[in-house]
C-alpha cells in the first residue's frame, strides 16, 4: 500500500522507535502515534473486516468517529478487547490483532460473506432463521457477532476511581474555543475544569494552522494552558464527557497510560460549556467503505500531527469549501492530488488540479485503486480522501433534551431549544469559523455572570459552503451509510418498503447507527435517504434519541468501587471472628454473614439437626430484628400494624404475629415482645428489619401522632445468643447467669430478665426450633464472654453449634415459616391457616380490606401445607410443582417451597403451597420437577411433636 | 442521578430515598363500609401525570416522610417539605 511517513514533521518521537504486532505482523512506529498512525503509515491498508459481510476495511478517521479498525489490545499483562486504533497511544510490545476478523484483517475466513451479502439484507436473520426454531442457529450466528472476543482467562482489573467534582464551568472539548472560554472564565474567577478526550489539548488546532491574537497557534496553545494553570483551572485530557444525565450531571471516564483503571468523574457544575466541535461525514458513492476511502479531515490530522500521508496519488472528493485546504498540505507534502468537487462553483487553491464533478463508483479490491466520477472520467489513485460536510457533535446537548434545529444551508442538525445551565460553542453550535466562534464566546458564557475579558480574535476566513451530498434512491452498487454495522443504502430503501419509515424503526431494523461508534458519521446520511424515499424533508424524518455514552465506556469505570465485598456489602456478626475459630463456614443469609455450619463440609448439617433435638444447641441469633416501639400511643399504633390482636398481650410476654402489606400480603412474621405497657420490640426476620423499620415510620407519620410513638432500631446494638434444646436450661444456669428459668416463672412466650457478671440480660422464651428455647439478649460489644461461658457450660451436656443450615431443617420439622420462602407475593394470612383475627378483630389494621376482597375468598387458593413423600425416593427438589393431569396435560396445583432430609425423624420432609391444600388432606398428589415426576402426600405442616411438649417441656 | 432534596437534611442523592407514592392518596376508613372497586383504586390507582406530580417520599437514612413536587418530564424536584411541618 501506499501510506507513508513523512521525512519530517508531526508530533512523534522519530528519537524513540515504538514495536508492536498486528495480526501477528511486525509494525514500527514512533512514540506519540496511535495504533492506527503507526500502521498507516507502515503501509497498511486493510486493518479489519466488517461486522456482517466481512468486507475489508481501512481508517476511515483520526478519532472517536473511527467505525472500521477496532483492536484487541495485549500489552504485558493487560488485555483491552475492541478499542479504536485511532484512539490508543501506540504501546512497545504490545500485541494487536484486528477485533473484527479471524484470523487476520488481510485473511478472514468468512470474506465470503461479501459474495452473497446480496442474500443477506436488512432483517435477513429475523425473516429466515425463524424456522424451525431459532436456537438451532443461534450459536452459530452468535460466534460471528459482536466486535472483539471475550478471553477466557480474563483476570480482574484493579478498581477504577469515582470522583465526585463541583464547579462552576465545565468546558467539554479543549479545542481553541474551548480553551479560549475557560480561560475567560477562569481568569474571572469562575471555578472551572476543562476536559477533552484527546492526548493533549488544541482541537483543531493540532491539524489547522491559525493566527490568535497575534500568536501563531502553538504558541498560543502553550500560553492558554500556562494562563489556566494560574488560574487554578482543572484540565484533564484522555477524559471523555460521555454522557449528561438528569439535574445537570455530566460523567466523564477519564483514560490513563500507566496501567491504572480509568478514572470516572461524576460532575455537577453549575454551568457547562460544549465546545465539542464537528465531525466530518462520508460521501455517498458505489463501494465507499474500499481500505484507502478515508476522511479528508482525519487525513489532515495524520499529515500534520503523525506526519503520514495517506498514499501518492490522491483524488480529494468533497460537498464543502473545507476541503481545499487539505488539497493543498497534501500538495505541500508532495503528493499528487485532484480536487474533486460537487460545487458548482467550486475553485481550488493554486497549483491543485480541480474536477467539478463528484465520484459515483470506487474500484479496487484489496483497497482502492481508481475512481469513476460522473462525468464518466476515471481517475486511478491508491487514497481517496472525502469530506461530505460538518456535523456538529451534540450528543451531550441533545442528551440533555435540547432539541436539535435543521440547518439547511450548512445541511446540519445545530442546537435549536435552549437547555438550561448548558451552552454550546464553537463547531458544535454551527460556528464553522474560529473567528465567528471566538465572537459568540460572550454570549455562550453570560450565564456564568462574571465579568469577562474580551474573547479572541482571529483572521475571517469564508463562510461555510456545502452543496449537501446525500445517497439518492435506486443509486446502483452498493452505497454504504453504516460502515460499523454494515447498512447500505439499499437497506433503507427495503426498510421504507417494508414501512418501517419512522427514525426509531429505522434505526431498529436495519440496525443504522446503533454500533458502537453510535453513528457519528452515518445518521445523517440514512436520515437524508429515509426523507428522499418517503416525500419528507430531513427535520421532518427528525433525529433518533441521543442517548449516553457517547463513546464505550468500561464496566469498571461504572462499578468504581461497588464490586466484590464492597458491591452489596453485608452486617456482620459481633461474633464473627468466635464463630470463624470455631470453625464456622461462613455464608450470606438475608445480608447477614452467619454461620452456615461449623465443620469442613455440609454433612455436618445433619449431625448439628441430630443433636440438637437429642441434647442441647448453641445458635448466634443476632440478626434477629429488635425495633423498639415506645411511647403512649405504641399500644394503638402496634394494633394497627399487625394482623393479630396486640391489646390482649400483657407486659412480659411475647406473641406470634403477622404484619401484612395494605394488598394483604404476609410481609413480616417474628415475636411482638410487650415488655412494659408502653414498650414493645419488634422482633422481625432478620432480612426484613430494614423493610420493617420502613413501614412502621410510614404509618408512625402517616397515620399517628408522631410525638406519641417512637421507633428505634436497636437490632445491631445486641446479641442474642439462643440455647435451645432438652438441656437449654441446665446450660445457660451453668454458664453462670443470674435468672429465674423455671417454668412458672419463664413459661414459653414469656420474657425475663437476668444478670452475667455486670451485664443485664433479656431472656425471651421463644422457639425457632420446636424446643425449649431461650433467646438470651445482651450488649453486643459484651457478648462474646457470655457465648464462650455457654459454650463451655454447653460443652458438659453434649450441646451443638447450630448453623443456619440446621437451624432451617429444625423449623422445617415443626412447619415454622420462613416469610419469603414458604411464602409468596400472594400469599394471604388464611392461606396459612391463621383465620382468628380476621374472623375476631374488631378494628382496623393494615391490609385488613384486602383480605375480604372476592379474591381472597377464592376457594382454588395455595395454602400452606405439609407434604410427606410417598415413592421413597428422598427429599423432593426445592420448587418442584405439583401437578395434576388435565385433558392429557400437566397443570401447577403450587409448587414445594422447602425440603429437607430429616435426621430425628429419618425421612424427608416438605413444605408447599398447594392449591386447596387445607380441604385436601391426606390426599397424594404428583409432583413434577425437570420432567421427573414424584408422589408426595399433603399432610399437616407440622411434622414433630404437634403437641408442643417438647417446647413447653 | 438527581439530588432530592430533604426538608431535614437537605439535598442528598437519590438512592437515599424510597418513594411513597402520590401524595393525598387516602386511605379509605372503615373496612365493613369501604367498597371493593373503592378499596382496589386505593390500593392499585395511580395518577401517573406527565409534568408536575406531587408524591410523597421517604429519606431512609433518617426515615422522615415528606412531600415532593417533581417534573415527571424534565425530572426536575422542588425542595421536599415536612408532612407535620416541623422541619428546621
Amino acid at each position: 500500500m501506499t501510506g507513508f511517513r513523512l521525512k519530517t514533521g508531526g508530533e512523534i518521537d522519530r528519537a524513540r522507535p515504538v514495536t508492536f504486532t498486528f495480526d501477528g505482523e511486525s509494525v514500527t512506529g514512533f512514540a506519540g502515534d496511535t495504533y492506527a498512525s503507526a500502521l498507516m503509515a507502515s503501509g497498511h491498508m486493510v486493518m479489519g473486516r466488517s461486522f456482517k459481510y466481512r468486507r475489508r476495511r481501512g481508517l476511515w478517521g483520526a478519532g472517536v468517529e473511527e467505525p472500521n479498525v477496532w483492536l484487541d489490545i495485549t500489552c504485558g499483562a493487560g488485555f483491552a478487547p475492541g478499542r479504536r486504533a485511532t484512539t490508543e497511544p501506540a504501546q512497545h510490545g504490545a500485541v494487536t490483532r484486528a477485533a473484527t476478523a479471524s484470523p487476520s484483517a488481510e485473511r478472514d475466513a468468512t470474506g465470503a460473506f461479501d459474495w452473497f451479502g446480496r442474500f443477506i439484507p436488512s432483517g435477513f436473520y429475523y425473516k429466515t432463521f425463524m424456522w424451525p426454531d431459532w436456537h438451532l442457529f443461534e450459536r452459530h450466528i452468535r460466534a460471528q457477532a459482536g466486535i472483539g472476543t471475550v478471553r477466557r482467562d480474563f483476570t480482574d482489573v484493579p478498581p477504577a476511581d469515582r470522583i465526585h467534582h463541583h464547579c462552576d464551568l465545565l468546558v467539554v472539548g479543549a479545542g481553541p474555543v474551548g480553551l479560549a472560554a475557560a480561560v475567560m472564565a477562569a481568569e474571572a474567577g469562575a471555578r472551572v475544569m476543562l476536559v477533552d478526550e484527546q492526548d493533549r489539548a488544541g482541537g483543531s488546532l493540532l491539524a489547522h494552522p491559525a493566527v490568535i491574537d497575534g500568536q501563531a497557534a502553538p504558541d498560543w496553545l502553550a500560553a492558554a494552558l500556562a494562563r489556566l494553570a494560574a488560574a487554578g483551572a482543572r484540565v484533564l485530557m484522555r477524559a471523555t464527557a460521555f454522557g449528561s444525565y438528569d439535574h445537570g450531571l455530566v460523567a466523564v471516564n477519564q483514560r490513563h497510560d500507566d496501567g491504572r483503571s480509568d478514572t470516572m468523574w461524576q460532575v455537577r457544575p453549575h454551568h457547562v460549556l460544549l465546545a465539542t466541535g464537528a465531525i466530518d461525514r462520508p460521501l455517498p458513492f458505489a463501494n465507499n467503505d474500499l481500505p484507502g476511502i478515508m476522511s479528508a479531515e482525519a487525513a489532515l490530522v495524520y499529515l500534520r500531527r503523525y506526519a503520514v500521508a495517506p498514499g501518492r496519488r490522491v483524488v480529494v472528493a468533497t460537498s464543502n469549501n473545507r476541503t481545499g485546504a487539505v488539497a493543498q498540505a497534501l500538495a505541500e507534502a508532495g503528493v499528487a492530488v485532484t480536487l474533486v468537487d460537487a460545487r458548482a462553483d467550486a475553485t481550488a487553491p493554486a497549483g491543485i488540479a480541480l474536477i467539478r464533478s463528484r465520484i459515483i463508483e470506487a474500484h479496487g479490491r484489496r483497497g482502492v485503486r481508481s475512481v469513476t466520477l460522473a462525468d464518466g472520467q476515471r481517475i486511478d489513485c491508491d487514497a481517496v480522501l472525502v469530506s461530505g460536510g460538518l456535523t456538529p457533535t451534540i450528543h451531550l446537548y441533545a442528551q440533555a433534551r435540547g432539541k436539535p434545529a435543521w440547518d439547511a444551508e450548512k445541511a446540519a442538525f445545530v442546537p435549536g431549544s435552549t437547555v438550561a445551565g448548558m451552552t454550546l460553542a464553537g463547531a458544535a453550535a454551527g460556528q464553522f469559523t474560529l473567528a465567528g466562534a471566538f465572537a459568540a464566546l460572550p454570549e455562550a458564557l453570560a450565564p456564568l455572570g462574571l465579568p469577562l475579558a474580551a474573547a479572541p480574535v482571529t483572521g475571517a476566513a469564508p463562510r461555510y459552503e456545502i452543496a449537501a451530498m446525500w445517497p439518492e434512491p435506486g443509486e446502483k452498487g452498493r452505497v454504504w451509510i453504516d460502515l460499523q454495522h454494515d447498512v447500505t443504502a439499499k437497506d433503507v430503501e427495503l426498510a421504507a418498503r417494508e414501512n418501517f419509515t419512522s427514525v426509531e424503526h429505522l434505526k431498529r431494523y436495519t440496525t443504522l447507527g446503533m454500533a458502537t461508534d453510535q453513528g457519528k458519521t452515518s445518521n445523517l446520511a440514512g436520515l437524508a435517504l429515509m426523507g428522499a424515499l418517503t416525500g419528507r424533508t430531513v427535520p421532518q424524518v427528525g433525529t433518533t434519541t441521543y442517548r449516553p455514552p457517547y463513546t464505550p465506556v468500561p464496566y469498571e469505570s461504572f462499578a468504581a468501587g461497588r464490586r466484590g465485598v464492597r458491591f452489596n456489602p453485608v452486617k456482620r456478626l459481633a461474633l464473627e471472628s468466635a464463630h470463624r475459630a470455631a470453625g464456622a463456614v461462613l455464608r450470606e443469609y438475608g445480608g447477614w454473614l452467619r454461620p452456615a455450619f461449623y465443620g469442613t463440609d455440609d454433612s455436618a448439617i445433619l449431625i448439628e439437626a441430630k443433636q440438637a433435638r437429642e441434647s442441647a444447641a448453641l445458635f448466634d441469633g443476632s440478626t434477629l430484628g429488635k425495633i423498639e416501639v415506645m411511647g403512649p400511643q405504641a399500644e394503638d399504633f402496634l394494633e394497627f400494624v399487625y394482623y393479630n390482636s396486640i391489646r390482649s398481650l400483657k407486659p412480659g410476654r411475647g406473641r406470634y404475629c403477622f404484619v401484612l402489606s395494605e394488598t394483604g400480603v404476609v410481609f413480616d412474621d417474628g415475636v411482638l415482645l410487650r415488655l412494659a405497657p408502653d414498650h414493645f420490640i419488634v422482633s422481625c426476620s432478620s432480612s426484613h428489619v430494614d423493610g420493617m423499620r420502613g413501614l412502621l415510620e410510614e404509618w408512625r407519620q402517616d397515620r399517628f401522632d408522631p410525638s406519641r410513638v417512637f421507633i428505634h432500631d436497636a437490632t445491631q446494638h445486641w446479641a442474642t445468643l439462643t440455647v435451645s434444646g432438652p438441656q437449654a436450661r441446665a446450660i445457660i444456669a451453668g454458664a453462670g447467669v443470674e435468672a429465674d428459668l423455671s417454668d412458672d416463672v419463664l413459661p414459653h412466650m414469656a420474657i425475663g430478665a437476668g444478670r452475667f457478671g455486670d451485664q443485664p440480660l433479656r431472656i425471651a422464651r421463644v422457639s425457632f426450633t420446636g424446643d425449649r428455647s431461650y433467646e438470651i439478649s445482651i450488649r453486643a460489644t459484651q457478648a462474646a464472654p457470655l457465648w464462650a461461658a455457654l459454650r463451655q457450660a454447653g460443652s458438659d451436656h453434649g450441646a451443638v453449634l447450630l448453623g443456619m443450615e440446621a437451624l432451617t431443617i429444625l423449623r422445617a420439622e415443626k412447619g415454622y415459616l420462613i416469610i419469603g420462602k414458604d411464602t409468596d407475593g400472594t400469599t394471604l394470612p388464611q392461606d396459612l391457616g391463621l383465620t382468628g383475627p380476621l374472623a375476631k378483630k374488631s378494628e382496623e389494621f393494615i391490609g385488613r380490606r384486602s383480605l375480604i376482597l372476592p379474591d381472597a375468598a377464592d376457594a382454588n387458593r395455595r395454602q400452606f401445607t405439609g407434604i410427606e413423600v410417598t415413592d421413597g425416593l428422598g427429599p423432593l427438589p426445592c420448587g418442584a410443582h405439583g401437578v395434576e393431569d388435565r385433558d392429557g396435560r400437566p397443570r401447577s396445583l403450587g409448587y414445594v417451597t422447602s425440603s429437607y432430609f430429616s435426621p430425628t425423624l429419618d425421612r424427608p420432609i416438605a413444605l408447599g403451597l398447594i392449591e386447596r391444600a387445607q380441604a385436601r388432606q391426606g390426599e397424594e398428589i404428583a409432583f413434577q420437577h425437570l420432567g421427573q415426576r414424584r408422589r408426595g402426600r399433603l399432610v399437616a405442616p407440622c411434622f414433630l411433636d404437634p403437641d408442643g411438649g417438647r417446647l413447653h417441656g | 442521578m438527581q439530588i432530592f432534596t430533604c426538608p431535614f437534611c437537605g439535598p442528598r442523592p437519590e438512592t437515599e430515598f424510597h418513594f411513597g407514592g402520590d401524595l393525598g392518596n387516602a386511605r379509605p376508613e372503615g373496612f365493613r363500609a369501604v367498597s371493593d372497586d373503592e378499596w382496589s383504586r386505593y390500593l392499585y390507582h395511580r395518577r401517573n401525570e406527565k409534568g408536575a406530580v406531587r408524591e410523597v417520599w421517604m429519606h431512609m437514612t433518617c426515615g422522615e416522610l415528606f412531600a415532593m413536587e417533581r417534573d415527571s418530564v424534565t425530572m426536575e424536584a422542588a425542595p421536599g417539605h415536612a408532612l407535620h411541618g416541623d422541619a428546621p
